[in-house]
C-alpha cells in the first residue's frame, strides 16, 4: 500500500476548464471518496490519476514514485470502472486472472490467487461462467475481484454502486467496508451519493465544477459544512435554507422565521444590512412546544416511513421539512410551531460558513 | 490522449493512400482530361488542349443528351419503385409469422446474384423466343410473341424492372432497420386509444418512418447512376440508344471509342450530379452519423 | 383479414424474388431439344449435359479460379486495412478524422466512370493492366468505404471502457488489440469480410477494363461476355450462372442475419 499526492492537477477540454488546480493527499490505508454532483469533474479527476486521460498540468505521486508521465499499466494501481468492463469472451476465472498472466505470473501462482480471490467475493461456484451470464452483484464482485488479485498499491473506484437496484447497494456498501478492512488499502473512491461517501470514508473531498469545496472526515463535513454547496449537498433530506438579515438585537430575520443568532455571530458581521443564509438540517428542527418558535405554519404533507416522519411545512409561501419521531402527533393542515435545536444552526455569508 | 491520437495517423495512412491514389487522383485528372483532346490507347499521339470545346460539344451531342434524358428517367422510376416495392416487403417482413426468415432468405436471394447473371437472367426472361415474360402474357400463342428489347420503351421498362427487382431487397433493408426503431409501445397506445391497423399505419409507422425513407430513396438514387452491367449485358445502349444511360455512354466513348478526352467531359458530369447528391444525402442524414471517437 | 392477407403477401413476395431466378436455373438441366421448344418447357429433364459443356466449352473453371483469387486476395487486404482506419476512427479524438470519413462517403458514390480512364492509365503507368496485382489493388481501394464503414459501427459498439480496463491491467496498446479487441470485434471483422467478398466477387466494370484477356477474367466478365452473336447457348450460360450464383447464394442463407445487420449497419440510428 502506498500514499497518494496530487499536486496543481488542471485538465480542460478545449475552452472549458474541468479540473482547476487540484491538489489532495490520501495517506496510506486511508479510505478516501471525492464526492460531487455529475459534471463536477471526479471521474475525470480519477481517470487522469489512473493515466486513462492526459492532464494539462500537474504531477501525481503513488508511493514515493511520481507516475504521471508513466502509462496505466506501470503506475501499479487498479481501476473498477462504474460499467465493470468485464472481458465478455473471458470466463470469470479468466477475467480475474488475465492482469497476472499478461505480466507474467506463473501459472500456479495464477491459480493460487485466482481461488483466493474467488473465494474472498463468494465467487467460488461461478469460475466457469461468462460475465453475461452473472447479475450485476456478481459482475460488481468481479471487477473488484479483478482489482484486488494484483496487490496493486492504489485502488480507483469509478462510482461502482450506482448501477445495483438499492437494497444490493447497501449490502455491497458493507462489503466494501469490510473489504478495506481486511486489506488496508490505499484507496480513492469516486461517487455522486453523499451516504455511500458518509459510511465509506475516512476522507471525503467535495468536488463542484472542479475545485475542491471542502476536506474532512465525514463528521466535520456533515456538521460543519464550510459553504452552501457541502451544506446543501451532503445530507438527506436537504438542509434548509433561509435568506435574510440580523437585526441590532441579534436576532435573524427571515422571510417567514427568525432564530437568536446573538451568540454565533463573529463580531466583525455588521449588525442591519448584510444579507446571511441561514441552515438548519431537518432533524434538527423540534416542536416548539411553549416558548419562542422560529418557524409558524401549517403542516402540507407527511411522510411516514415508519421510522421517521418528514413532515412538510408551509409557512408564509414557502416549505422547511423537518423530521420527527414515528410517534409525532402531526397531520395534514394542523398547525405547527418549530425551533431550531440548540447549537445546530449553520449561518453562511456570500455561501461561504461563518460563525461558530 | 493527445499522443495517442496523434498515432491515427498511421492507422489511417494505408486507407488513405489507396482512396487518394484511386479515387481521389483519378477524378481530378478527370476533371483535367476533359479539357483535352486525347486518345486511350495511343499516348504517342499527345494530348490537345482544347478548353470547354468538349463541354461545348457536350451541350449539342444529341446522343449526350438522350443519354442524360435516359439516365434521369431511370434514375427517378427504379428509385422510387425501389423505396415503394422495399417499404412493402419491409412491412411485411416487420410482421412476426413462422417462416418469416425464410421469406427474408427469399428476398435476400436477388441481391445475392451477380448483376451480370441477373442481367442475363432476364435477357433470357425477355427472350423474344423463348422467353418467359412472352409466355406468361401471350400463353402458347407464338405469332403474338414480342422482343421487349428490342422496343425502346418496352427496353427502358425492362431494365427499370430488372434493376428494381435486384436492389429492392436493399432498400427493403434500408426500411425494415427504420421499422424496427418503432417502439411497440407506440401501436400499443394506439390501440388503446382505438386505432385500427390503416390509422396505425397512417399516423404512426409512416411519419415515423420517413427518414428511414429518404435514406433508402437517396442511396438508391446515388446508386442508380452507377448502373452498368445491366445495360452492358441487356440491351448494349440499345435499341437506338433508348437505355444509353451516361455511364455506358461514357464507357463506350472512353473504352471503345478511346475518346478519353470527350468521355472524361461526360465523367466530371456524372461525377458532378452525384457529387451534388451526396452532399445533400450528408446533410440530410450525416451529421449524428459522421462521429469518430463516439465509442468514448 | 389479416389472416387472408398475409399468406396471400408472403407468397407474392416469395414468387417475386424466386421465381426469376428459379426459371434460369431450371434451364440449365434442360435438354437441348427442352431449351429450344417454343413456347417453352416448364420442367426440365435434369441433364448435366450443359454444365459439362460450360465447364468443357466454356472454361468455366477458370474463370471461378480467378474470380476466387481475387476475391479473397482483396477480402483480407481490404479487411486488415479498413480495420486500422476503423479502429482510429472510432478511438482516437482528431478533427481531421471527422473529414476523412467524410471524403470515404463521397468518394463511395461516385460513379465508376468518374475514375475510370485515369484508374486505366495509372494501372498502364504500373504495368499491372490485366494482371492480378492491378485489378486486386483497384478493388481494395474501391472497397476500403464499405468495410471501413461497417467495421466502424462494430467497433462503436465496443465500449472503449473494456480496452482501458486492459491497459490498466498490463497490457500495451498492441496487446490490448490483440487480446481484447480483436476477440471481440471478429463478428464485426467477419460481416464485413462477407461484404467486401460479395461485393469483389460481383464486381464488373473494371474488371471489364482492366482484364482483357480470358486466362485472367474473373467471372462477371466471362459470363457477360458469354460468346454467341447469333445463337446465345442459353444452357451453357444458364449453368455456368448457376455456379457462379452459388457461392454467394450459399453465403448469404448462411449469414443472413449477419449480412441483413451489416448492411443495415449505421443506416438508420435508434
Amino acid at each position: 500500500m502506498a500514499s497518494l499526492t496530487v499536486q496543481n492537477i488542471s485538465k480542460s477540454f478545449g475552452q472549458a476548464g474541468v479540473i482547476k488546480n487540484l491538489s489532495f493527499e490520501v495517506r496510506d490505508g486511508e479510505f478516501c471518496v471525492l464526492l460531487g454532483p455529475s459534471g463536477c469533474g471526479k471521474t475525470t479527476l480519477l481517470r487522469i490519476i489512473a493515466g486513462l486521460e492526459e492532464a494539462s498540468g500537474g504531477t501525481i505521486v503513488i508511493g514515493d514514485r511520481r507516475v504521471d508521465t508513466l502509462a496505466p499499466r506501470d503506475r501499479d494501481l487498479a481501476f473498477v470502472f462504474q460499467t465493470y468492463a468485464l472481458y465478455p469472451h473471458l470466463t470469470v476465472a479468466e477475467n480475474l486472472a488475465f492482469t497476472l498472466e499478461v505480466r507474467g505470473a506463473a501459472r500456479a501462482e495464477i491459480r493460487r490467487r485466482v481461488d483466493e480471490t474467488a473465494k474472498t467475493l463468494g465467487l467460488d461456484g461461478l469460475l466457469a461462467r461468462k460475465p453475461r451470464e452473472l447479475s450485476g452483484g456478481q459482475r460488481q464482485r468481479v471487477a473488484v475481484g479483478r482489482a484486488i488479485i494484483r496487490h496493486p498499491k492504489l485502488f480507483l473506484f469509478d462510482e461502482p454502486l450506482s448501477n445495483l437496484d438499492a437494497a444490493l447497494r447497501g449490502e455491497m456498501r458493507v462489503e466494501l467496508a469490510r473489504l478495506h478492512k481486511r486489506l488496508g488499502a490505499t484507496i480513492l473512491y469516486v461517487t455522486h451519493d453523499q451516504a455511500e461517501a458518509m459510511t465509506l470514508a475516512d476522507k471525503i473531498i467535495v468536488l463542484d465544477r472542479g475545485a475542491i469545496q471542502q476536506t474532512g472526515a465525514p463528521a466535520e463535513i456533515y456538521h460543519a459544512p464550510a459553504n452552501l454547496f457541502v451544506a446543501g449537498f451532503v445530507g438527506s433530506p436537504r438542509m434548509n435554507f433561509a435568506e435574510g438579515a440580523v437585526n441590532g438585537a441579534g436576532l435573524f430575520i427571515g422571510e417567514d422565521c427568525r432564530f437568536d443568532v446573538s451568540e454565533m455571530l463573529p463580531d466583525n458581521v455588521k449588525r442591519g444590512d448584510t444579507p446571511l443564509t441561514i441552515g438548519i438540517r431537518p432533524e434538527d428542527l423540534t416542536i416548539a412546544a411553549d416558548g419562542p418558535a422560529a418557524i409558524e405554519g401549517r403542516v402540507e404533507i407527511v411522510e411516514d416511513l415508519g421510522s421517521d416522519k418528514f413532515v412538510h411545512v408551509a409557512s408564509a409561501g414557502r416549505g422547511w421539512v423537518a423530521r420527527m419521531a414515528p410517534e409525532a402527533p402531526l397531520k395534514p393542515g394542523g398547525a405547527v410551531r418549530l425551533r431550531a435545536a440548540d447549537g445546530k444552526l449553520h449561518i453562511f455569508h456570500s455561501g461561504r460558513r461563518i460563525g461558530r | 490522449m493527445k499522443r495517442a491520437d496523434r498515432a491515427a495517423v498511421w492507422f489511417v495512412l494505408p486507407s488513405l493512400f489507396l482512396v487518394a491514389l484511386f479515387s481521389i487522383y483519378p477524378i481530378c485528372a478527370s476533371v483535367r482530361l476533359g479539357f483535352y483532346r486525347t486518345i486511350l490507347m495511343l499516348p504517342w499521339l499527345g494530348e490537345k488542349f482544347v478548353g470547354l470545346e468538349n463541354y461545348a460539344d457536350l451541350a449539342t451531342d444529341a446522343v449526350a443528351l438522350q443519354s442524360l434524358g435516359v439516365t434521369l428517367l431511370f434514375v427517378g422510376a427504379s428509385a422510387t419503385m425501389e423505396v415503394l416495392v422495399g417499404a412493402g416487403m419491409a412491412l411485411l417482413l416487420n410482421e412476426s409469422f413462422r417462416g418469416r426468415g425464410l421469406v427474408r432468405a427469399a428476398v435476400l436471394v436477388p441481391w445475392a446474384i451477380p448483376t451480370v447473371v441477373s442481367s442475363q437472367m432476364w435477357r433470357y426472361i425477355f427472350n423474344d423466343r423463348y422467353g418467359l415474360f412472352n409466355f406468361l402474357v401471350f400463353g402458347r400463342d407464338t405469332s403474338r410473341y414480342i422482343a421487349p428489347l428490342a422496343e425502346p420503351w418496352l427496353a427502358r421498362a425492362a431494365i427499370i424492372f430488372a434493376d428494381v427487382w435486384k436492389t429492392s431487397s436493399f432498400a427493403a433493408l434500408i426500411v425494415l432497420a427504420g421499422l424496427q426503431t418503432i417502439p411497440d409501445e407506440l401501436y400499443e397506445a394506439a390501440e388503446v386509444d382505438g386505432a385500427g391497423a390503416w390509422q396505425k399505419l397512417r399516423r404512426i409507422t409512416l411519419p415515423l418512418l420517413k427518414p428511414a425513407l429518404l435514406l433508402a430513396l437517396l442511396f438508391r438514387t446515388i446508386d442508380a447512376f452507377k448502373v452498368f452491367d445491366l445495360v452492358f449485358v441487356m440491351t448494349q445502349g440499345g435499341p437506338a440508344d433508348a437505355t444509353n444511360v451516361l455511364q455506358f455512354y461514357g464507357y463506350k466513348k472512353i473504352f471503345a471509342e478511346g475518346m478519353i478526352g470527350y468521355g472524361s467531359a461526360i465523367a466530371v458530369g456524372v461525377f458532378l450530379i452525384s457529387l451534388a447528391l451526396a452532399l445533400l444525402y450528408i446533410r440530410l442524414i450525416g451529421a449524428r452519423v459522421l462521429e469518430p471517437g463516439a465509442a468514448r | 383479414m389479416k389472416t387472408f392477407l398475409l399468406p396471400l403477401a408472403v407468397a407474392a413476395v416469395g414468387i417475386y424474388s424466386l421465381l426469376p431466378f428459379l426459371w434460369f436455373v431450371l434451364a440449365s438441366w434442360k435438354s437441348p431439344a427442352q431449351l429450344t421448344a417454343i413456347p417453352p418447357v416448364i420442367v426440365p429433364e435434369f441433364h448435366w449435359g450443359f454444365y459439362r459443356s460450360a465447364i468443357v466449352n466454356y472454361g468455366l473453371l477458370g474463370y471461378i479460379e480467378n474470380s476466387a483469387i481475387v476475391a479473397a486476395a482483396t477480402t483480407v487486404v481490404s479487411i486488415a486495412i479498413g480495420a486500422l482506419a476503423a479502429y482510429a476512427l472510432t478511438r482516437f479524438h482528431a478533427a481531421w478524422l471527422r473529414w476523412y470519413l467524410l471524403v470515404l462517403l463521397c468518394v463511395s458514390m461516385f460513379p465508376q466512370i468518374a475514375v475510370a480512364g485515369p484508374v486505366w492509365r495509372i494501372l498502364d503507368a504500373l504495368g499491372w493492366l490485366n494482371r492480378y496485382p492491378g485489378i486486386i489493388v483497384a478493388y481494395i481501394s474501391f472497397s476500403l468505404p464499405l468495410a471501413i464503414w461497417i467495421l466502424s459501427t462494430f467497433f462503436k459498439e465496443l465500449p472503449y471502457e473494456i480496452e482501458e480496463a486492459a491497459l490498466v491491467d498490463g497490457c500495451t496498446r498492441a496487446q490490448a488489440l490483440r487480446r481484447i479487441v480483436l476477440p471481440l470485434a471478429a463478428p464485426g471483422i467477419f460481416t464485413a469480410a462477407i461484404l467486401v467478398f460479395i461485393y469483389a466477387w460481383n464486381e464488373f466494370f473494371f474488371a471489364l477494363i482492366i482484364l482483357t484477356s480470358p486466362p485472367l477474367q474473373t467471372l462477371p466478365v466471362g459470363i457477360a461476355l458469354f460468346p454467341g452473336e447469333y445463337t446465345i447457348p442459353w444452357g451453357e450460360l444458364a449453368a455456368a450462372s448457376a455456379i457462379a450464383t452459388l457461392p454467394l447464394i450459399a453465403l448469404t442463407l448462411l449469414f443472413q442475419r449477419r449480412i441483413v445487420r451489416g448492411l443495415s449497419a449505421g443506416a438508420v440510428k435508434g
